[in-house]
């Protein structure tokens, strides 16, 4: 039983400036389910890519043994020909087309270039029930639940003889009733001799399914744990994933908090297809003036969804909920209300929702607070200028002048104009949604900076972030939410790593 | 020599816009040989403006739709509507010429609300609801017309679509004075402002042009300027229209430059997420863009009708492409958010050109169209191949692949990806 189907050895991947992982191995024996754990960002998905040949074999070193001969995949086509399949946490299906004619795409049951439906939909049905999903083969997609989609990709895995099935996420997306199917379905798959590796944020569904747990931090593996022998603790894991030298420093600052200023009460969110999945769940929190509060959860947590619905409903449906600022109800529900009422929301996503990329610097700052700019009808661009340079200065832009164009800017750059941009609205609530995304060190610092000078001004700041060291550095308070749900709410004094993934990972009651 | 290499690389940079001059001025050239100098004689240089006159006007709408990331196929027909409603108004019902024009601008707003609520509030592509628009507005005209021709028109309508400013020598005089005044003074004022506008930038140390190359623009656009003001004044004249024209080109620039409004424009088709992220109320931006293209669309309407003095059932047919052709060749982009009014007003000059040479060459329309078709291609294709080029390497590849040196300027850093940059130390602030 302990004979390896799948070595990798040495594994480092570089992208230009960053090392995403160093020196990985990964060790997976035959029949078993493998869990792979980290946080976000540490790695995981790029690995995943470099066994799946989405990543060529001559764009990174080491060395991959699956059934013990080489491996040197240059797309996915070859390494799914080796029986290795990856499921991506998005879903790659083609919603008009039917469950069947999803199941072999790109592989479809044809004779002499005519596809034989006959074959297509008996084949398929043969394997939907081996997923054990019931529905009819002509289906589309579209119809059919995201719990059941992700069963007709497991289904379409398994028409191409899959002996490893990589699940990125696989959960993330699915209520308890499927995600406790879908767990079913992967220990039957075991039963028949299917290896499986899983990435999962969710620590009671490894400790469910899981033979083995490997743990990647910061591009490295830490450690694999074997959790048949031994008291393997969810505590033990937790250490494993957060338990990194704090490399990064953190400004230092005095904070003075002062009185309330915004309140979120009640608020819930229902996702914006799936009707039937609330996002974020009954979610109340509150910020100070001269605060800095964390948000921490992990990937599907619904932090972004909770501060875009509560940005003048700018992801899905708010179904209950009342925003309060200096202790009186304010309405949120256009974006223009909510920079009126002075919230400022800079996004996680600066490429796709928060710059325009083929402007230049003044133009993307002016953005948010056009109007205040205009003198006699018209808008006075000398002034936009002073006012672009003045922010150029004080947040330290990199560019060449105002008037460069904002998408030749790197990442901090980039970010520093969004700060600028909300700054420019003079909010008295920033919301800052993952702030220090792909941007490097020096950068971050120069970020961290802001925030504490915002803090220092007065301004109420929220900070949504998937590293937990960042939160402890720069917040005074930190909430945790778990699948929609605020599941905690700690002082900076009392908060560890530790005790936040406690809080990220707990189940709701 | 470094100066060269500079100029060479800011044009390298420019490309676009050195492009479509040197086209302009190429295509101007080939005609003028070809046609044994009738392009440039006076009388055609005043067909020329006037010819193109509805062409430009419709441009300058259509370059703001195609700017906030939409298209309009309608307008073509919404002018012979609109021609037709004139036709009914004053030549039926008598009205006179102060009240039927600023009703037909009104229709054309209503017509332009009606498409814009479909497209904005609805949510429906302006390509399909524009594409109704087109089929249900020359419905309308030919419903209006009852599949008959309206004539003729009095005067003062007609003198909007051929009528000339009044000669103030009492028409003793070679040139027309009053032209060359208006020439004058309109090239100098170009002038001024443009210099003004470099002071400014200079003063606030944005990126900026070498002193070459505005000099050699500024002075090319002047010359330009004073040729078709000679022109001109040496046959009848300023044509109405131009002086129309002109007023639209000076407003509407502005207002895409300095106006909330105009801003709002480019901010929704750059990146309609982070406008609407940005507080900016998109859809009324995109509803008003209609408006005003509807309205535009009624203003060449009425210039076109006068010009016929006749308002017929196919009037306007086919004036929606060389609009939009003439917003794309003026360097608008295919995906929005980039774009000017003057651009398109070269771009609708170049197809004017080409229209007109080729016309008096004799071609066909058949080898007309080829030829338009192919310019149309050549120019987006060019754009398209500039920005993947520019994508990759900072923009100066083209001219390096003609072998010229260019330096690595302080541009091409900021070309290369944030991730091969050195990392920046923080600054202790």
């Amino acid at each position: 039983m302990n004979t390896p189907i799948l070595q990798m050895r040495g594994i480092t991947k570089t992208f230009p400036g960053v090392k995403a992982l160093q020196d990985v191995t990964l060790q997976v024996n035959r029949g078993e389910v493998h869990a792979i754990c980290g946080e976000n960002g540490a790695g995981k998905s790029t690995l995943m890519k470099v066994l799946s040949g989405v990543y060529p074999h001559s764009s990174f070193d080491g060395d991959i043994l699956f059934e013990n001969e080489p491996c040197n995949f240059s797309s996915i086509s070859d390494s799914e020909k080796r029986g290795i399949v990856i499921i991506h946490q998005e879903l790659a299906l083609s919603p008009y087309l039917s469950i069947a004619e999803n199941i072999y795409l790109g592989n479809e049951q044809a004779k002499r270039g005519w596809v034989d439906w006959r074959k297509t939909n008996l084949e398929a049905a043969k394997l939907l029930a081996r997923v054990g999903l019931s529905e009819n083969p002509v289906t589309p997609v579209q119809h059919i639940s995201v719990g059941k989609q992700q069963l007709v990709e497991i289904a379409k895995a398994l028409s191409k003889e899959v002996k490893l099935l990589i699940l990125d996420e696989p959960t993330a997306a699915l209520n308890d009733e499927d995600s406790s199917h879908l767990l079913d379905l992967i220990l039957h798959l075991k039963g028949q001799g299917v290896t499986s590796i899983i990435i999962s944020h969710k620590l009671n569904e490894i400790r469910k399914v899981a033979d083995a747990v490997t743990v990647i931090r910061d591009g490295k593996t830490i450690e694999t744990l074997r959790l048949g022998d031994g008291e393997i603790t969810q505590e033990r894991i937790i250490r494993a994933m957060v338990g990194r030298d704090l490399e990064s420093l953190y400004p230092d600052r005095e904070p003075r908090i002062g009185e309330e200023v915004l309140r979120i009460e009640d608020w819930s969110v229902r996702h914006p297809q799936d009707y039937s999945r609330m996002v974020v769940n009954n979610a109340s929190l509150n910020v100070r003036k001269g605060e800095v509060v964390g948000l921490a959860g992990l990937m599907g947590a619904g932090r972004t969804e909770l501060a875009m619905s509560v940005f003048g409903r700018s992801y899905g449906t708010a179904t209950s909920g009342k925003v309060f600022k200096h202790g009186t109800e304010i309405n949120t529900s256009t974006v223009s209300e909510a920079i009126k009422h002075g919230i400022a929301y800079a996004t996680e996503d600066r490429k796709l929702y928060g710059l325009n990329l083929i402007e230049d610097v003044k133009r993307n700052v002016s953005m948010a607070a056009l109007r205040k700019l205009v003198k006699g009808g018209w808008v006075d661009k000398n002034q936009e200028t002073v006012v672009a340079n003045d922010y150029r200065k004080s947040m330290n832009i990199k560019a060449p002048s105002v008037a460069a164009i904002t998408g030749k800017l790197s990442g901090g750059n980039q970010q520093k104009v969004v700060l600028s941009k909300w700054m420019f609205s003079d909010p008295d609530v920033l919301i800052l949604d993952e702030p220090t995304r792909g941007i490097d060190v020096g950068a971050k610092f120069e970020i961290y900076t802001i925030i504490a000078k915002l803090a220092a001004e007065g301004k109420a700041v929220i900070v949504i972030s998937s590293e937990l060291p960042e939160l402890l550095g720069i917040c005074d308070r930190i909430y945790a939410l778990s699948a929609g749900h605020i599941t905690g709410e700690v002082p900076i004094a009392e908060a560890s790593q530790e005790t936040l993934m406690h809080y990220m990972t707990k189940e709701k009651e | 020599m470094s100066a060269l290499r500079e100029s060479l690389g800011f044009l390298a940079s420019r490309l676009r816009q050195v492009g479509i001059f040197v086209a302009l001025i190429l295509i101007v050239l080939l005609f003028q040989i070809l046609t044994d100098g009738i392009l440039l004689q006076p009388q055609n240089v005043t067909n020329l403006v006037v010819q193109n006159s509805y062409i430009l006007i419709l441009a300058i709408g259509m370059v703001m739709v195609i700017i906030a990331g939409h298209i309009d196929l309608s307008v073509g027909s919404v002018a012979g509507f609109i021609g037709a409603c004139a036709g009914v108004m004053i030549v039926h019902w008598g009205w006179d010429w102060w009240l039927a024009i600023p009703a037909c601008l009104l229709v054309g707003a209503l017509v332009g609300a009606w498409q814009g609520y479909w497209i904005a509030y609805v949510g429906i592509p302006a390509f399909i609801v524009t594409l109704a628009g087109m089929l249900i507005f020359r419905g309308l005209t030919l419903i209006v017309l009852k599949n008959q021709q309206i004539t003729p028109f009095p005067g003062e309508l007609r003198a909007l679509g051929g009528g000339f400013l009044p000669d103030i020598s009492g028409g003793t005089s070679v040139l027309e004075w009053l032209t060359v005044i208006l020439g004058v003074g309109a090239t100098l004022a170009l002038v001024i402002q443009a210099v003004k506008e470099r002071r400014i930038r200079k003063k606030f140390e944005l990126e900026n042009e070498p002193m070459a190359w505005f000099a050699t623009k500024t002075a090319f656009i002047a010359l330009l300027m004073l040729t078709i003001t000679f022109l001109l004044a040496s046959y009848r004249g300023t044509p109405i229209v131009l002086i129309v024209l002109a007023v639209l080109v000076i407003v509407y620039t502005a207002l895409m430059n300095n106006s909330v409004f105009g801003r709002h424009t480019y901010a929704l088709g750059g990146n309609l997420h982070a406008a609407e992220l940005s507080g900016i109320k998109t859809k009324a931006v995109t509803f008003r863009l209609f408006v005003n293209m509807g309205v535009l669309a009624a203003l060449a309407g009425l210039v076109f009708t006068a010009r016929l003095n006749s308002a017929q059932p196919a009037g306007g047919t086919g004036f929606e492409l060389d609009a939009i052709a003439a917003a794309f060749i003026g360097g608008a982009a295919v995906t929005g958010g980039i774009g000017t009014v003057a651009g398109a007003m070269i771009g609708g000059l170049i197809m004017g050109v080409l229209n007109n040479g080729m016309s008096i060459l004799g071609l066909g329309t058949d080898y007309q169209q080829l030829i338009k078709g192919l310019v149309l291609l050549l120019a987006v294709g060019f754009d398209i191949f500039n920005k993947n080029r520019s994508g990759k390497g900072g923009g100066a590849s083209i001219i390096q692949r003609l072998k010229l040196k260019t330096p690595p300027a302080a541009d091409a850093d900021a070309g290369r990806p944030a991730e091969e940059r050195p990392v920046p130390v923080p600054a202790g602030n």
